[in-house]
């Protein structure tokens, strides 16, 4: 390979960005994706031949966007989004992934499910209805999944002769019911999703708007400190042994770090055993790193040989994360089995199955008003309750506002294998 | 800017990593579907990476339709060597001759759709429970509502209403005897990353990803390379032109572009700015607009 001009560096200055976008196609999303994808170019010619062959065949006046992202027959049949789809496209100083998410009431177990890995989340607000249930509703699942950064763009402005006064009613609205909530750091754009006013370039027609653009804040919010680099957590994955003679006696843990920084010679502890070593080595491919940090893999090697398998976690001595049997959770219900009380169940959490009861159901939430359901404990598909529950083995976790990875588990239905229910831990 | 931060390809390299030792983690006997491809090349990168100074613990099956470029055999037998892999070879020809597939006639034939009773025969005569891809979900419309961890059933078949939430990084590998998975390591990444990636990590690639003279024909639209596989039709006059691969797959239906880029940075600079997805030179894809999602129920890659 030569070595000319080309700048290898260069690719390392660019980021990646994880955002979801909810809503419903009256709220003009797909427009809205389209138009990001169509003016950053990766809308390839073959797509656009092949959506705009689909539209005209249809009958459809104007190409419909919306094909871009229904990427299911039954989805194009029915012109609904039946599931999360993944979009992604790159400026010179990004790489977005979009989880692109219904946004109608059936589907929270979609939106739930796009906003675990986000780092942001686009609300969309029609400017003529402003806040509506399905706005709080997305707000509150942002808020839930700890989605560090929301952007609510008020969108289809054009329609209200982008007017000041409708914009700012509708910020203070937001900010009202959001005020209720933990959200982190909100924006608020008026956009034209349709005509691109504050998408991509500024509008002339909001003079009174001294903000970003969405592209702007997309490109330029800062993330780098959205990731948890105080509480060092390393669950480990799998053991490498390689059996060779050049390397005899390795022993590493191969893992992923979930929060924190680790470095050689840090005093650490082996959960559940609670024995201590230090760190020997942290490695990629046989390098020795200086400092490891979320959200990497790698290989920690220790000083001393103690029994640590997968589901262990490696922890810094001095900060360590709760350990117990009995776990409170807010839990978004993913089946059409409603979740059973008393019900046995596996947990996924880290590294980490166990088997679980589910104690208690302490309440419901009603997510179109943000209220508790003390006397209903059904829980049902797309629903929403905090729960109690009885592991068979102690975990190793961190309340979920602090800790995205450690927070979070899975319950796994034992009949049918089923993801059923998704945790966050109180 | 927090000096804690991975730039994107890293994030997607260890995201990568992540679910690769997850796989040998939970499944018995898994296995890395391996095409030649640039997108197997890096998965074949990323397990090396997952698991060194150890060895790669799983062994690697090539479908092989029996229409390959010499080249991408020749590629695929070093790199094994040098990883000391296990390779597998699944044969389209013996399902052939065995009479469980049937040719297709006619000028436009191709063995792309047979690959996938090849597949599913070979993952149940080695009883593989989990099935390794280089799928990514910007490929193709379909792929981009697939999951890392695909759930496949008794018959190897996509289910794509009733897939398992996938959420954080949990992945959910557990199934009944007789079900199997299909794992998609690289499922985040973009033809460019890939091919960023290549740079970033000097990773050895087939010289047919690079601009070269051979003969070709146009057909709807596509350069096909002329071998012994194609029939060349009345109205088609074979040419010599410069052109690259952008896919690597079975002869009859991988298209060439025309191009100059001859070294990897040229490479990039052309995935910049190119207007086509990679997938639209491949005439599988072309056939219905659902071609994707169809095969994909029946257990395609």
């Amino acid at each position: 390979m030569s070595d000319n001009s080309f700048n290898k560096e260069d690719y390392l200055n660019m980021e990646l960005l994880r955002f979801t976008t909810a809503g419903s196609v009256d709220d003009g999303k797909s427009t809205l994706i389209g138009r990001l994808l169509y003016d950053s170019k990766s809308i390839f010619e073959d797509q656009m031949e092949t959506i705009e062959e689909t539209s005209k065949k249809r009958g459809e006046e104007y190409v419909n966007l919306a094909l871009l992202t229904d990427g299911l027959k039954a989805e194009r049949e029915q012109g609904i989004t039946i599931d999360v789809a993944y979009r992604y496209f790159a400026t010179p100083k990004r790489k977005f992934i979009i989880a692109d998410t219904p946004g109608h009431i059936q589907y929270t177990r979609n939106m739930v499910t796009g906003a675990s890995t986000a780092n942001l989340a686009i609300i969309l607000v029609d400017a003529r209805k402003g806040v509506i249930e399905q706005t709080k509703r997305h707000t509150f699942i942002a808020s839930l999944l700890q989605i560090p950064h929301v952007v609510v763009c008020v969108n289809k402005m054009d329609l209200v002769d982008f007017s000041e006064e409708a914009f700012y009613k509708i910020k203070d609205q937001f900010r009202d019911f959001a005020s209720k909530m933990d959200i982190p750091d909100v924006h608020f754009i008026p956009i034209s999703a349709l005509l691109g006013d504050n998408v991509v370039d500024r509008s002339e027609n909001t003079d009174w708007y001294e903000g970003p653009t969405l592209m702007y804040l997309l490109e330029n919010i800062h993330i780098a400190s959205d990731q948890n680099h105080i509480d060092a957590r390393f669950p480990v994955q799998y053991v490498v042994r390689p059996f060779r003679h050049d390397f005899p006696d390795y022993r590493g843990y191969a893992g992923r770090i979930a929060s924190g920084v680790f470095r050689p010679g840090d005093e650490v502890m082996a959960l559940p055993s609670g024995f201590t070593s230090k760190v020997k080595a942290i490695e990629i491919e046989g390098e020795a790193l200086d400092e490891a940090f979320s959200p990497q893999s790698v290989i920690m090697r220790l000083e001393d040989e103690i029994d640590i398998s997968r589901g262990d976690m490696i922890v810094r001595v001095g900060n360590q994360p709760e350990v117990s049997q009995d776990i409170q959770a807010m839990v978004c219900w993913m089946n059409e089995k409603p979740l059973q009380p008393r019900g046995k169940y596996t947990i996924k959490h880290t590294s980490k199955n166990a088997r679980c009861m589910v104690k208690e159901v302490q309440y419901k939430m009603d997510i179109n008003n943000l209220t508790r359901m003390e006397d209903d404990k059904e829980v049902n598909l797309n629903d929403i309750a905090k729960i109690t529950i009885r592991t068979t083995e102690p975990l190793f976790f961190d309340d979920y506002r602090q800790n995205r990875i450690t927070g979070s588990f899975v319950l796994i239905d034992e009949a049918t294998n089923n993801t059923v229910g998704a945790g966050m831990i109180v | 800017m927090s000096k804690y931060y991975l730039n994107h390809l890293r994030e997607l390299e260890s995201e990568s990593m992540f679910v690769i030792r997850e796989v040998a983690a939970q499944f018995e006997n898994p296995v890395l579907m391996f095409s030649g491809g640039k997108d197997s090349i890096v998965m074949a990168h990323l397990a090396y990476k997952a698991f060194y100074p150890a060895k790669i613990p799983f062994p690697f099956l090539h479908v092989d339709t029996g229409h390959n470029f010499d080249e991408t055999i020749r590629f695929r037998d070093a790199l094994m060597d040098k990883l000391g892999v296990n390779l597998i070879v699944g044969s389209v020809q013996e399902s052939i001759d065995r009479g469980d597939v049937v040719e297709e006639k006619g000028p436009n034939a191709s063995r792309n759709s047979l690959q996938t009773v090849t597949l599913l025969d070979s993952l149940e005569k080695h009883k593989f429970d989990a099935a390794m891809g280089g799928a990514r979900r910007d490929e193709e419309k379909a792929r981009a509502k697939e999951r890392f961890f695909s759930h496949r059933d008794d018959f190897g078949q996509w289910d794509p209403k009733n897939q398992r939430p996938e959420l954080w990084n949990i992945f959910n590998g557990k199934k009944n005897m007789g079900e199997h998975f299909r794992i998609f390591p690289i499922s985040n990444w973009t033809e460019m990353d890939i091919w960023q990636y290549i740079v970033l990590e000097d990773i050895a690639i087939p010289n047919l990803y690079l601009a070269h003279e051979r003969e070709v024909i146009e057909r709807d639209g596509v350069l096909l390379a002329t071998s012994d596989f194609i029939t060349i039709r009345e109205n088609e006059t074979p040419e010599m032109k410069m052109v690259r691969f952008r896919t690597i797959g079975d002869m009859t239906c991988t298209g060439a572009v025309e191009s100059t880029a001859a070294n990897l940075e040229d490479i990039v600079q052309e995935v910049a700015s190119t207007r086509i997805t990679e997938r639209g030179g491949r005439s599988d894809d072309k056939r219905s607009e659902t071609a994707m999602e169809d095969r994909k129920k029946q257990g395609y890659f």
